[in-house]
């Protein structure tokens, strides 16, 4: 069967491409887009390596089929920072060692964004909570959590600062 | 496998009957690690979330509309909904993490037919009506009756969920859904205890609904344990007294559990018992915070 | 660069001790960083493995023709195409590890490769990979020590006969290995006793549970050589681990190693790499190969499953007086459980005069465990450290105090044979009692408890190259892959070394062409070894550029000293020359400045950790939260503090899930029913507290920076600290793993005399 073309918008860019119709969106990011920032770590929706921002809902790239996104917005972590500075939850995640091997950060940094987006007071239980469909094997969570909790303050600042 | 995207009931419906080897889904949440695990092979999959009736949220003065495909995490962020139906709210966010809340929907959860669906239970006590569109027309059934066994359903060929019905809360009504998992996120139930309950003026109950899910091969409705309820008073209900032991041993006794990496059947059947009383607990305090009907207030309290 | 500036318990450092950012974290937060799976390259094909779906059968015969037949298919191989190296004469170890990766005459679990495809796509391969026809014949099969060790029980390994008894068995066995330790007299310290506690415990195989699955890219080229990217512990052991099960001389290939997406010692071993070489070799083309999740539990490396059988005496003034030890450790398909190491740790934190510890390696139908941080002690510390809470309660005094009373220190006799070096045990002891954790009030259903754990942590073989560059800044290159931030400790002591901002060192991770051997990271071995490695050439570096600073100054070398990143006279006659002004010298000084050290590494630090666990019980369904965790484990020197603590925090979650939820659920026909994250439960981030820790400091006096490695002993206690916990909690002891709700609420049954299933 001919593949199915693909038009898209992924970290701003309009972006097309060809794929097989029941294949998954995580899959044709990889692959096709070449965004392998997009990790693989179970292909069932369960340790959130792959989320995305697909119209702006977070989401397990795994779980959907590659010709939903025809249309759709989606922002992978690729797309986190601009030219000029990391996004505040990637600086605070350095900062903090908020990382150790790495293959989770990905997914981590896009869960935090969606959590920031919409709740920029998160209390310490509200991030564990919005953070439970992503898993990390190597640092317990802690410094993680942290991190993310540093980054809502520092945007929580900025923001002010940009008020003023 | 062809991948097809109907924008309306009818489109749909025409396809599935063209089709007899298509699959309907929703947030594919469940479709896709079948397909992977090689479980499943439809000749096609129609995506129904680009019929805009299947993703919408309404209400009116007879009640609620939810389509079925509706992502869950919209019912969880409709505070109107989440006021007047606490349990059923808290049961659907109940399902997965934010990235699968974004996917999952009421039609998908009830449709997948696993016993220990979150939803399910607190769909049936809630007493909701699924509109069921097929080659024939639309019909109108209970939720209850959807599930016939783990994975399979009573729809027929080409027949799918549109939409759910709920009628606004009476007064004095309130519900819950607990259910017991070893984390406290991204598993499935081992054991998940639906119940709605009314009161009149003086705090008597009027009405119970208690349903389990994931001890038996469907939801169950625990009708021992309601008609232990009806008639009792709420602080009777709240001191834990003679009609919560009886709740807590028609649960245990409504199970018909098995034993598998999830739990053991004794250990669902004492559970069940543990979370229905549970349940009923939490439905009795969200009915006694609200006086009156919805719709004197849907915003009123309810949320615990 | 740095975040903040700590002074750690040695003020002279200005490097060590400080938390810059990792050199490699900008790559790993911005999604460019390469892990095994992200590598593509041109004409690059994709592979798929087939793998027994029965626990123990012969293979009588494999047609791969109709998947040859397939559109996109490339290449198939199966166990003919690798050579038979036991009538090679090698190693017997090598010719099972060789089986494992690709089974031969049996397949000895669930999940073992009998074939693999190279195709176009992914979809192809699997396809083949599903056509090729292969006739089992079926064979009864043993899941459990219990089934493996009984007499009639079925065997795995014809002709193999149980190592380490006396005399030499006559019978083939499940039982690979006996092991034991003694000393004193077992019968007396028991009668010495006032108390002596008797308990069996069994723990279920868990998985290391890395978040990136198991990948490797190989591109072998007409004249017989390979390249070989892959996600590993250490690319020089994958280089040499694939070419043994080739045939081939190490050096024919060249690994490349992508960044690791962890391992906790199940990235030590080869699965994958073998195959895709092979499979590149026979079509022409790279090949890639990836598990999936549910192949990564089914056929990687789990943690043993385990039985034990602990007593011990204590006399009524906390002094113990005797243990004796029986264990059983599952090995898998074949032998190598870490019931060795379980033997010598399960004492090693106590004086205790009388012991016997009896240990066997046992063989069953499951796949080939693999290394899982501190391997086998914390099954082992479980058992004991349960036990050890028993005996403090029922003689009265406090656990922390038992522990105290019976610690090993500097010059104490190992159970397991030397003498204890330097040790930091006391201090952890002594950091969790004066914790104000320790003193917090509890509620209801709530309950604390403590544990200690011991490991030896590592040595061995490492080589580093420090090159200058022209602008004066470092690069460091080593050969150890960085799975927690060692990049970044590497920099630190090069900075410390020379004296300049940690900023301007670089650290990369090369492959075994750039740089010399270097052994796995494992055994918390890479910032003491490798470290030593990197200090060496960086003092190297500094000898030579005083030298070049004399040579300018037409002095004596012994006159000049390196301060703060430069050289001065001694008595500061010449203007200093900083290492930028000596580097953008070279040329007429002696060339580039550059020093590689490569040494096998002595002086390890034991490294003891205490850690302390509040929980509450819900006595309705036995669920348990984790209310509270700190742990004080001695690091030497912590080296990055960020780094330190963040090993001894996964260390403890990966314990704590160990401890409540993780099991491998095996059918009774021998089918793994749990291969994937939804039914093996690791920890998510809402079961979890905040882990505190303490970062103790005992330098090693035989390290220049005196690190002892921090990666693995935080994984030792919380086994047994979760259990004690619950146990205060509820008043029910609980001795097999793990502690779900229903095994909790079960015991809570029958201790209620409600029977219970």
């Amino acid at each position: 069967m001919a593949r199915t073309h693909v038009t898209c918008t992924i970290n701003g860019d309009e972006t097309e491409f060809l794929c097989e119709q029941d294949e998954t969106l995580l899959n044709a990011l990889r692959d096709d887009v070449g965004l392998t920032g997009v990790k693989e770590g179970c292909g069932t929706g369960d340790c959130g390596a792959c989320s995305v921002l697909l119209n702006n809902r977070l989401t397990c790239a795994c779980l959907v089929f590659a010709p939903e996104a025809d249309g759709a917005t989606i922002v992978t972590v690729e797309g986190l920072a601009s030219a000029e500075a990391l996004h505040p939850v990637q600086q605070t995640f350095l900062e903090g060692a908020a990382l150790q091997c790495g293959v989770c950060t990905p997914g981590f940094l896009v869960a935090a964004k969606a959590l920031l987006d919409h709740n920029p007071d998160p209390t310490e239980t509200e991030v564990r909570y919005a953070l439970a469909g992503n898993l990390c094997r190597c640092t317990g969570y802690d410094k993680i959590v942290r991190a993310v909790l540093d980054a809502a303050a520092d945007m929580r600042s900025d923001g002010a600062l940009t008020a003023d | 496998m062809e991948y097809l995207s109907p924008t309306t009931v009818e489109e749909a419906s025409e396809l599935l009957a063209a089709r007899p080897d298509a699959e309907v889904f929703a947030g594919a949440t469940d479709v896709i690690p079948q397909l992977r695990a090689g479980r499943a092979e439809p000749g096609a999959l129609v995506d129904l979330k680009g019929i805009e009736r299947l993703v919408s949220v309404s209400a009116d003065d007879a009640g609620w509309t939810i389509g079925a495909a509706t992502p869950t995490a919209d019912l969880t962020g409709n505070a109107q909904l989440s006021a007047e139906f606490p349990g059923l709210v808290e049961a659907a966010g109940l399902i997965g993490s934010d990235q699968i809340q974004n996917r999952s929907s009421l039609g998908g959860n009830l449709c997948n037919a696993s016993p220990a669906a979150d939803s399910v239970p607190a769909m049936v006590v809630n007493d909701m009506r699924a509109v069921v569109a097929g080659p024939d027309g639309t019909r109108t059934i209970p939720v209850v009756d959807v599930t016939t066994g783990p994975g399979s359903t009573s729809l027929g060929p080409g027949e799918f969920v549109v939409e759910f019905q709920l009628d606004h809360r009476p007064a004095r009504t309130g519900d819950a859904y607990l259910r017991l998992i070893p984390r406290t996120e991204m598993d499935i139930a081992v054991v998940g205890a639906g119940a709605r309950l009314s009161f009149d003026e003086a705090g008597v109950c009027t009405s119970a609904a208690v349903a389990l899910g994931a001890v038996a091969p469907t939801v169950v409705r625990v009708s021992d344990a309601e008609s232990a309820l009806v008639g009792t008073a709420a602080s009777d209900i709240l001191g834990n007294g003679d009609a919560m032991a009886a709740v807590a041993a028609a649960a245990t006794a409504a199970c018909n559990p098995i034993d598998d990496k999830r739990g053991t059947v004794a250990y669902r059947r004492q559970v069940a018992g543990v979370l229905a009383r549970r349940a009923v607990t939490a439905a009795t305090e969200r009915a006694l915070a609200t006086n009156g009907a919805a719709t004197d207030g849907a915003a009123a309290n309810g949320v615990s | 660069m740095t975040v903040t500036d700590e002074p750690t318990a040695n003020p002279g450092y200005k490097q060590v001790g400080t938390r810059p950012i990792r050199p490699d974290g900008l790559d790993k937060v911005t999604g460019k960083a390469r892990f095994g799976a992200d590598l593509v390259l041109p004409g690059m094909l994709e592979g798929a493995v087939l793998r027994s779906p029965h626990p123990h059968a012969t293979i009588v015969a494999i047609d791969t023709s109709a998947a040859e037949a397939m559109p996109g298919v490339h290449a198939v191989i199966t166990g003919a195409d690798f050579p038979d190296l036991a009538a090679n004469g090698a190693r017997p170890d090598d010719v099972l590890m060789s089986k494992n990766v690709m089974a031969r005459d049996k397949v000895l679990y669930e999940g073992h490769p009998v074939a693999a495809v190279a195709a176009a796509t992914r979809k192809q391969a699997k396809a083949a990979a599903a056509a090729i026809d292969v006739t089992y014949e079926l064979l009864p099969h043993v899941l459990t020590v219990e089934q493996a060790m009984a007499d009639d029980a079925p065997i795995l390994h014809e002709g193999m006969r149980t190592r380490g008894l006396d005399p030499a068995p006559e019978v083939d066995s499940n039982i690979a290995s006996r092991i034991t330790h003694e000393r004193g007299d077992l019968d007396q310290g028991f009668a010495d006793a006032d108390l002596v506690v008797e308990r069996s415990f069994t723990t279920k195989p868990v998985h290391q549970g890395y978040i990136e699955p198991h990948a490797a890219v190989a591109d072998a080229s007409q004249d017989g050589r390979a390249n070989l990217w892959c996600s590993s512990q250490g690319h020089f052991s994958m280089r040499t681990s694939t070419a043994k099960v080739l045939g081939w001389e190490p050096t024919r290939i060249k690994v490349t190693p992508a960044e690791i997406g962890g391992g906790f010692g199940g990235k030590t071993v080869i699965y994958l790499e073998p195959l895709a070489t092979l499979l590149s070799l026979r079509s022409g083309r790279p090949v890639r190969l990836v598990m999936d999740r549910d192949e990564v539990f089914r056929a990687s490396g789990p943690a043993s499953g385990t039985s034990l059988r602990v007593k011990v005496g204590v006399t009524e003034d906390g002094q113990l007086t005797a243990a004796d030890v029986w264990m059983a450790f599952e090995a898998g398909a074949n032998p190598g459980s870490p019931v060795g190491a379980a033997g010598m740790t399960v004492l090693a934190p106590y004086d205790i005069p009388n012991f016997f510890v009896e240990g066997f390696d046992v063989v069953v139908n499951k796949p080939r465990v693999a290394a899982y941080r501190a391997p086998g002690a914390p099954m082992a510390a479980f058992a004991v450290e349960s036990v050890l809470d028993e005996l403090a309660a029922g003689i009265g005094i406090d656990p922390v105090e038992l522990r105290l009373r019976n610690a090993v220190t500097e010059g104490s006799q190992a159970a397991y044979g030397p003498k204890f070096p330097v040790i930091g045990f006391v201090e952890t002891l002594e950091a969790i009692r004066d914790h104000p954790h320790y003193q917090t009030e509890l509620g209801p259903n709530q309950g604390r408890g403590v544990a200690a754990g011991f490991w030896f942590n590592a040595g061995m073989n490492s080589t580093a190259t420090v090159n200058v560059n022209e602008d004066g800044n470092l690069t460091v290159v080593v050969g150890s892959p960085d799975i927690g931030g060692s990049r970044s400790s590497m920099c630190l002591m090069a900075a410390e070394e020379l004296g300049i901002d940690v900023g301007r060192v670089n650290a990369i991770v090369a492959d075994t062409e750039t740089v010399g051997f270097n052994d796995v990271t494992g055994g918390s071995r890479v910032t003491l070894a490798t470290g030593a490695a990197v200090v060496d050439a960086c003092r190297q570096i500094k000898d030579d550029l005083r030298g070049r600073a004399a040579k300018t100054w037409d002095v004596e070398v012994d006159v000049v000293e390196w301060v703060d990143g430069q050289a001065q006279h001694v008595d500061g006659s010449e203007t200093p020359l900083t290492l930028g002004e000596l580097a953008a010298k070279w040329g007429r000084t002696g060339g580039p400045i550059s020093a590689t050290a490569a040494l096998n590494a002595r002086g390890v630090g034991p490294a003891f950790s205490t850690q302390v666990c509040d929980v509450e019980v819900d006595p309705e369904t036995g669920e348990v939260t984790v209310l509270r965790y700190t742990t004080a484990q001695d690091a030497g020197t912590a080296i990055h503090p960020s780094y330190v603590e963040g090993q001894m925090q996964g260390g403890v979650v990966q314990g704590i899930g160990w401890a409540l939820n993780e099991e491998y659920i095996y059918s009774d026909d021998g089918h793994l029913e749990n291969p994937g994250f939804l039914d093996y439960r690791v920890p998510v981030a809402s079961d979890l507290p905040m882990i505190d820790t303490v970062v103790v400091e005992v330098p090693n006096p035989a390290h220049p920076y005196g690190v002892r490695g921090v990666g693995e002993v935080g994984i030792v206690p919380p086994l047994a600290a979760v259990g004690n916990a619950i146990a205060a909690a509820t008043g029910v002891r609980l001795t097999d793993l793990p502690m779900s709700p229903p095994r909790v609420l079960d015991a809570i049954n029958r201790a209620a005399g409600d029977g219970g299933d």
